[in-house]
């Protein structure tokens, strides 16, 4: 290790340092996150595979000095199912923005945690698409400013927590940038988890939802969202109306059940009439 | 020993907000990339938690559990 280098920098690419984010962007903060969940989830960071479609949070495996896939706007869950279907053995991890995740990307993610592929989704929802120059997107709160809302945003957001969890997911949980170590913690018992998971992190994008939400700075960004947090189980007890304009944080799910792979390869091993299946690990047999 | 790398810093101030025990403070000069790179002023009052760098999004702060400098 290089003197007076950060503890994360031997995880990074820094011929491609600094990063093209802006200054105090979220980005920065949930690669930290991830990778010190890595390290308390023992994942082997030559065995990981990180994933990502296009935008601003998409960029991040791109600065990471393990194998990975910069794929197509919202299919980042499909590429990253292909990986784990090829080769079980992966640990494989998905960073994808809200505009990404739930947008165009949508129909992926719940087929993904219905199927309950062992997937770890870091989920950075900044509420607003970031690369693309601050439109709205499904997470926007109701009545936020956006470039395609300059009245604010008409819509209902969704609760991407809560739309995991319905769909299927088996570790699912929601934290912000400005709770680094739950959020490490969460991202830890994502990748233990076998089967999906899905690590929401409420984000700043200071650049776009900042400037354009009287949140000018990232310093006004976390404080807000420090604020604004409050505990699940604690929420749990409330009524709705008290929780408008409220991050509800913590687990949402934790419940194991049969893995999509697992199954899988179990059916291969079964049904093969040659004794060994191929369509399977067939790449690495050798190894 | 804390050291914030010079050329990873974008000024953005988590640090100096966010740190418990207040150790950074704002520079008033310019780093040699234009930015008002914050300076761990009150470095006797840091409980090595390692918030600082956790936060960081540019991985420019290093905390040394122990205070050799050679
Ligand atoms: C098929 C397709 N449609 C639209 C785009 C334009 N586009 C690029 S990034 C993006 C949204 C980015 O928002 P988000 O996923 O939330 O990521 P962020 O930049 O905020 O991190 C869009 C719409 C594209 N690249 N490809
Ligand atoms: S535009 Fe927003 S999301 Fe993109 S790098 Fe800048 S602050 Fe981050
Ligand atoms: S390690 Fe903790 S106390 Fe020390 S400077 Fe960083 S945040 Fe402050
Ligand atoms: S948090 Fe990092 S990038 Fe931001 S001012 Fe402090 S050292 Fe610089």
């Amino acid at each position: 290790m290089v003197k007076g280098e950060s503890p994360f920098m031997k995880y990074l690419r820094r011929d491609r340092l600094p990063t093209i984010f802006c200054a105090g962007c979220g980005n920065g903060i949930v690669m930290n996150t991830f990778f010190n969940g890595m390290e308390m989830a023992e994942v082997d960071f030559d065995n990981l595979i990180l994933v990502s479609g296009i935008g601003c949070s998409s960029r991040i495996p791109g600065y990471v000095a393990c194998d990975s896939l910069h794929t197509t706007h919202g299919r980042p869950i499909s590429f990253a199912t292909g990986i784990k279907l090829a080769n079980p053995e992966h640990d494989v991890a998905v960073f994808s923005g809200d505009g990404d995740a739930a947008a165009i990307g949508g129909n992926h993610l719940i087929h993904g945690a219905r199927r309950n592929i062992d997937i770890t989704v870091v989920c950075i929802n900044n509420s607003i698409y970031g690369m693309t120059g601050g439109q709205i997107s499904p997470t926007s709160p109701k009545g936020s400013y956006g470039t395609t809302a300059p009245y604010g945003a008409l819509e209902r957001p969704f609760s991407l927590a809560d739309l995991v969890t319905a769909a299927g997911g088996t570790y699912v949980a929601r934290w912000t940038t400005a709770h680094p170590i739950q959020l490490s913690k969460a991202i830890k018992y994502g990748l233990q988890n076998k089967g999906f998971s899905f690590i929401e992190v409420i984000s700043q994008c200071p650049t776009y939802y900042g400037r354009k939400n009287k949140l000018r700075s990232p310093i006004d960004m976390l404080n807000w969202m420090k604020e604004s947090s409050i505990n699940k189980r604690r929420a749990d007890k409330m009524e709705e109306e008290e929780l408008q304009e409220k991050i509800i944080v913590g687990e949402f799910q934790k419940k194991p059940e049969p893995e999509f792979t697992e199954k899988l390869c179990k059916l291969l091993e079964e049904q093969c009439v040659t004794g060994k299946p191929t369509a399977i690990r067939s790449a690495y047999q050798e190894d | 020993m804390i050291t914030v790398n010079e050329n990873l810093c974008k000024g953005c101030n988590l640090c100096t907000e966010f740190c418990p025990q207040k150790v950074y403070k704002e520079s008033e000069k310019l780093g040699k990339k234009g930015i008002h790179v914050p300076v761990p002023v009150d470095e006797e009052k840091c409980k090595k938690c390692g918030l600082c760098a956790l936060m960081c999004p540019d991985q420019a702060i290093r905390v040394d559990e122990e205070d050799n400098d050679e």
